[in-house]
């Protein structure tokens, strides 16, 4: 799967709100997903929707939490706490 | 805390919704939550944006988010009620597109918490006060777990209440009125609004209805609503006031002759009926009546059904009536639509529309049956009442036609119009000697003596003219026969004459007869008169001889008897004679 094409120079960013439930859940998932599947070719940005409410607005953010592949591309969002490994793998790997 | 007054009334800020805050009593409640519910194309996303709107060109910012349709769509779909949003984005609205792109994948559980912080944000910086949230169980349908929405509804919910604004959440019901998924919103929520479309006859009809309003009174009927170029309207027939502003000028018929029979036409602002069946120059009388207004420089409007506006020119036209240079000039507009349309409420609701556009003082419908005849069903009536009403307290003057066909329904009108109308004019067919003749009748005018007789309508190139009808034998008589009738009439007027001038001449002669024998035995008179002096002369000395004679004899007898002796012997003398000329008669 995803760990056999592992994609050089993965760049994501988290959005969440504060420490709704949803969102401390996701930071702690997308961290474990990134070091156990991307080692350390990988950069996570976490956004903090109440700090800088306006991001959502310009990023095109809906729901918390919310993880963007910014690169490689495509560009691919993953909306959820991202409990759910597999989808999250499949959405990053996707050409 | 705080004790509140013994009856908390609650704020309410006004919808704009034409009808819809006359029901609630002064619109949806302020910084409370409002749900508005309904099947799909009842026009919740209307009354949701339309409250918005309105409250935007008060000065109140408002905010909608949209789940479902891009907010390009809703510019695009609010640019034909005529609402300029780019031009109230800038300042007053926010649209905040909130759909999810199809290629977002789901990955466990999510929440509103960002979305929420972001409007926070938004509704400080812009100070709003009313917020939409159109459609949110696309978003939420994502969940898959009736238990995750619930609880983000519920979050929703509380952040309003929290941030005290004046929102409206719209939700998709099926057939029943009570959602299973979200039925627990309606309990949650201080106004729950319902949508319905229903489709009786083939017609749609959409209607409107309160169902809960917390702490406030309101209207719990079904009022139909239309979707009209100005917005959502709700035709308010609660119990609703009949004041109107009542003249005594009176507006010609277009028939001089029948505004004698009215002494003096229409009243301006009344609603005229003339009904009758195909064929009976209902048409013609309306089309008389707009030429005239048009003629007086009143503005017009005419709607037909079924008849295009340029067929009723021409048809008008070979009948006299001469509407285009009108149309010209733009004093006449005319408005011609198909009845099997949209639906009724629709209709006047474009009706509406036009009167509004127009601003005319004559209207003329043709015919007004052709509506609400159309479905059986208690709506209708009370739609075109309801568009009577506007107009009646518009000051406008209509003329309705209405059509009665089969001989079943002389007098009566399916809908219930004839009560409303103040004139009533029927034209009826009479059919008599193979011929059929029109007869006009006044049925009912309010407030103004009319005849009460039939008069017989012609058409001819001239326009439609009036004409006495004979009563015969206890028959009307009209046309071929009333012809003949006059011609008889006259033959026979003619015998009379001349017998009246035989019998004259013939009494003058005999006046002079009788003048003459008058003469005549004057003359005679006159004859004996001389006759009988001579006499009486003659024998007045006789009898004064044969007396002297009797003093003579007397002194010559010697006798002692008085005379009365010679008396009574000339008296036997006399009998004795008379027997003798009986005798000689025999």
């Amino acid at each position: 799967m995803a760990r056999r094409r592992p994609q050089p120079g993965l760049v994501l960013r988290l959005y969440v709100a504060g420490h709704a439930p949803n969102s401390v859940r996701a930071i702690a998932n997308a961290r474990a997903i990134c070091s156990e599947h991307f080692a350390t070719r990988h950069s996570l940005e976490i956004v903090d929707l109440l700090e800088d409410p306006h991001r959502a607005l310009i990023d095109g953010i809906i729901v918390t939490p919310t993880l963007v592949k910014l690169s490689p591309p495509p560009v691919q969002r993953v909306i959820g706490n991202l409990s759910d490994t597999d989808q999250v793998l499949l959405a990053l790997a996707a050409p | 805390m705080k004790i509140h007054s013994q009856h908390p009334s609650v704020a309410k800020v006004p919808t704009g919704i034409q009808g819809f805050d006359e029901v609630t009593g002064g619109g949806l409640p302020a910084r409370r939550t409002t749900l508005v519910m309904g099947g799909p194309g009842c026009g919740k996303t209307v009354f949701a944006l339309q409250a918005l709107v309105n409250g935007a060109h008060q000065k109140e910012a408002g905010i909608f988010v949209a789940f479902e349709e891009s907010t390009r769509q809703i510019i695009a779909n609010a640019a034909t009620f005529g609402w300029d949003l780019p031009a109230l984005e800038r300042k007053k609205l926010f649209f905040l597109d909130a759909r999810l792109t199809p290629d977002v994948v789901k990955a466990g559980e999510f929440d509103l918490v960002g979305m929420l912080g972001l409007l926070k944000a938004k509704v400080q910086e812009m100070h709003a006060t009313r917020i939409v949230f159109d459609g949110i169980d696309v978003l939420l349908g994502l969940l898959d777990d009736p238990a995750l929405e619930r609880r983000e509804i519920y979050r929703l919910r509380g952040w309003l209440s929290r941030t005290g604004l004046t929102g409206i959440i719209t939700q998709k019901s099926g057939g029943t009125d009570v959602d299973l998924r979200y039925g627990f919103l309606q309990f949650m929520v201080d106004c729950v609004v319902v949508l319905r479309h229903q489709v009786v006859d083939g017609s749609g009809f959409r209607n409107l209805r309160v169902m809960k309003y917390r702490g406030s009174g309101f209207a719990a009927d079904e009022f139909p609503i239309t979707l009209t170029s100005d917005g959502l309207q709700l035709s308010h027939r609660g119990p609703t006031e009949l004041a109107y502003a009542v003249t005594d000028e009176r507006v010609s018929s277009g028939l001089p002759r029948l505004d004698n029979m009215l002494r003096g036409g229409y009243y301006r602002g009344s609603d005229v009926l003339i009904s009758g069946a195909p064929g009976t120059a209902k048409s013609t009388l309306a089309g008389m009546f707009a030429a005239a207004a048009c003629e007086r420089g009143e503005r017009t409007l005419y709607v037909s059904f079924d008849e295009g506006a340029a067929q009723i020119v021409r048809n008008l036209g070979s009948v006299g009536i001469r509407l285009e240079p009108y149309l010209k000039s733009g004093v006449l507009r005319m408005y011609s639509t198909r009845t099997r349309g949209p639906n009724i409420e629709d209709q006047f609701g474009a009706l509406r529309d036009k009167v509004r556009a127009h601003k005319p003082r004559c209207l003329v419908i043709d015919p007004l049956s052709a509506l609400s005849t159309k479905v059986e069903h208690v709506a209708s009536a009370d739609a075109s009442q309801q568009f009577l009403d506007f107009l009646k307290i518009a000051g406008i003057t209509v003329v309705n036609t209405s059509l009665m066909d089969g001989p079943g329904t002389a007098e009566e009108t399916a809908t219930g119009i004839s009560t409303i109308a103040d004139t009533w004019i029927h034209v009826s067919y009479i059919v008599q000697d193979g011929e059929r003749n029109r007869a006009l009748t006044i049925v009912k005018s309010r407030g103004t003596g009319h005849s009460n007789q039939v008069r017989e309508l012609t058409l001819s190139d001239d326009g439609a003219t009036l004409t006495d009808v004979f009563v015969a034998q206890g028959k009307v008589l009209m046309g071929v026969a009333r012809f003949e009738w006059e011609q008889e009439e006259q033959a026979r007027g003619k015998r009379v004459q001349v017998a009246a001038e035989l019998e004259r001449l013939r009494l003058q002669l005999a006046q002079a007869e009788a003048a003459a024998r008058l003469q005549v035995v004057q003359t005679e008179m006159e004859a004996r008169s001389a006759e009988i002096a001579v006499l009486a002369d003659a024998t007045g000395s006789a009898s004064r001889l044969l007396r002297t004679d009797h003093a003579v004899l007397r002194k010559m007898r010697h006798a002692d008897e008085d005379g009365r002796g010679g008396r009574r012997k000339s008296g036997r003398d006399k009998g004795a004679a008379s027997t003798r000329g009986g005798r000689g008669r025999r």
